[in-house]
């Protein structure tokens, strides 16, 4: 695994421990939550997945020797949705992440602040992307992760955080352009 | 359409993550390139659409509730923490049996009232002048055996004379006396021995009437009595037997 050794896991921690933990790992709980609710794009299964990573990274936590605690549990909390996602949606992992960037559309910035006022249509244009291109925008817009920080927690090498984001941003544009479902004509 | 700037610098250089002299150099390409003008003005308007969005979801407190019950189970309590929780339950019913018995032995020590048949001093204040007083060179200023030595050493030490016996015969020999600080007055102690043990009866002058001898209170170990007799209040304090304290108590109050 790139980034952090996760280190021997281990069932049981003292107290100590316990309030290390609740002062390092436990502030960046909303930042696991956020990040789980985007991969797996649901509340109540985000609750279930945020639960179990803390857990986990409770149980590594001797393995964390100081260092970026946020990188380290967002690290934790995307190998857990993964593992639920092959479990449970095997499908949506299946998209290619290397494809190939296409021109950029012509797409105005006027248009494109018109539709990202709309919080609902935004929400669902990036979860119309696949997983790879969502964990790398929340990472980067929502959370304000460094490539260094996204390189760790997405296993992805430093050198292509930033090609990734041009694809994902690419993709939400193109997502956001498209006329909502709801909008859309309908044939008589 | 298709600038190299566009694929290799563009998105470094909106998330500030260009070092100075490349963001310089994609600054001087910007000025002539329209393309990347555009394009980063596009971004731009994303990011900022991102931002303002948000689309940032907090977990809910149910969650933080949860995951902290599930820390606590993962979390071992280390072996001195559990002999202190005992040693606090233990402490709890010892303050609980005490509370009780001197609700029994002072009623007035509850918090309604304070009935005149209390002394004017707190169990915890007593049973602490009765520890100090075991301490090394605490437990008499005058130290003897003979009742008519330790009798006139109060004389003019207090506003007082308490009253001295000696029960050496009846089990309970005189060691000395002292004067003490009790509930912020001055008191004067009587030190007895009982085989190894001390037993501390202070005395201070009362002008209620007197009392028979209350039942026994009890905290930390210690036991103490308490009654009223002829205008003196007493209190004998111990690690004795109540059995054998009241004994003692008898002998004074004769």
């Amino acid at each position: 695994m790139e980034g952090f050794a996760q280190g021997r896991s281990s069932d049981v921690l003292d107290v100590h421990e316990r309030a290390r933990f609740e002062q390092l790992v436990l502030p960046h709980l909303d930042a696991a939550f956020n990040l789980a609710r985007w991969l797996l794009r649901s509340r109540e299964d985000s609750e279930d997945v945020t639960q179990e990573a803390m857990l986990r990274a409770y149980r590594f936590f001797r393995g964390f020797h100081g260092g970026d605690a946020r990188a380290w549990l967002l690290q934790i909390v995307r190998n857990t949705c993964y593992t639920w996602l092959e479990k449970n949606r095997p499908v949506e992992l299946m998209t290619e992440f290397d494809e190939e960037l296409h021109p950029q559309p012509s797409v105005s910035p006027e248009s494109l602040a018109i539709a990202g006022d709309n919080r609902e249509r935004l929400g669902r244009a990036l979860e119309t992307l696949p997983p790879r291109f969502r964990e790398v925008l929340v990472l980067r817009e929502l959370e304000g992760c460094s490539y260094k920080e996204i390189a760790a927690i997405t296993a992805i090498p430093i050198g292509t955080v930033m090609s990734a984001l041009a694809r994902a941003r690419q993709r939400l544009q193109r997502a956001l352009m498209q006329p909502p479902v709801e909008e859309a004509p309908r044939g008589l | 359409m298709g600038c190299d700037y566009t694929r290799t610098a563009l998105h470094g250089y909106l998330d500030g993550e260009l070092d100075a002299s490349r963001s310089a150099e994609f600054e001087r390409h910007l000025e002539g390139c329209r393309e990347c003008a555009k394009v980063l003005e596009t971004e731009e308007s994303l990011r900022s659409a991102l931002q303002r969005s948000s689309l940032c979801e907090s977990a809910p407190r149910s969650l933080r509730k949860k995951i902290l019950a599930e820390l606590d189970a993962a979390t071992s309590v280390p072996i001195t923490e559990r002999v202190s929780v005992w040693r606090w339950v233990a402490l709890a019913a010892a303050i609980l049996l005490v509370a009780a018995v001197s609700w029994y032995a002072w009623p007035g020590s509850g918090p309604l009232t304070r009935n005149p048949a209390s002394p004017p001093f707190t169990a915890s204040e007593l049973i602490d002048a009765h520890i100090r007083s075991l301490q090394p060179g605490h437990l008499t200023d005058v130290a003897s055996t003979d009742q008519h030595t330790v009798k006139p050493w109060f004389d003019g030490k207090l506003d007082f004379a308490p009253p001295v016996k000696d029960f050496a015969d009846e089990g309970f020999p005189l060691v000395g006396g002292r004067l003490d600080v009790l509930g912020g007055r001055n008191v004067a102690v009587l030190v007895y021995a009982r085989r190894k043990h001390f037993v501390n009866v202070f005395v201070l002058p009362t002008k209620e009437p007197d009392t028979p001898i209350h039942p026994p209170g009890l905290r930390q170990g210690y036991q103490w009595l308490h009654w009223r007799h002829q205008g003196m209040e007493y209190c004998a304090v111990s690690d004795i037997s109540v059995a054998d304290l009241h004994e003692l108590a008898q002998l004074i109050y004769q």
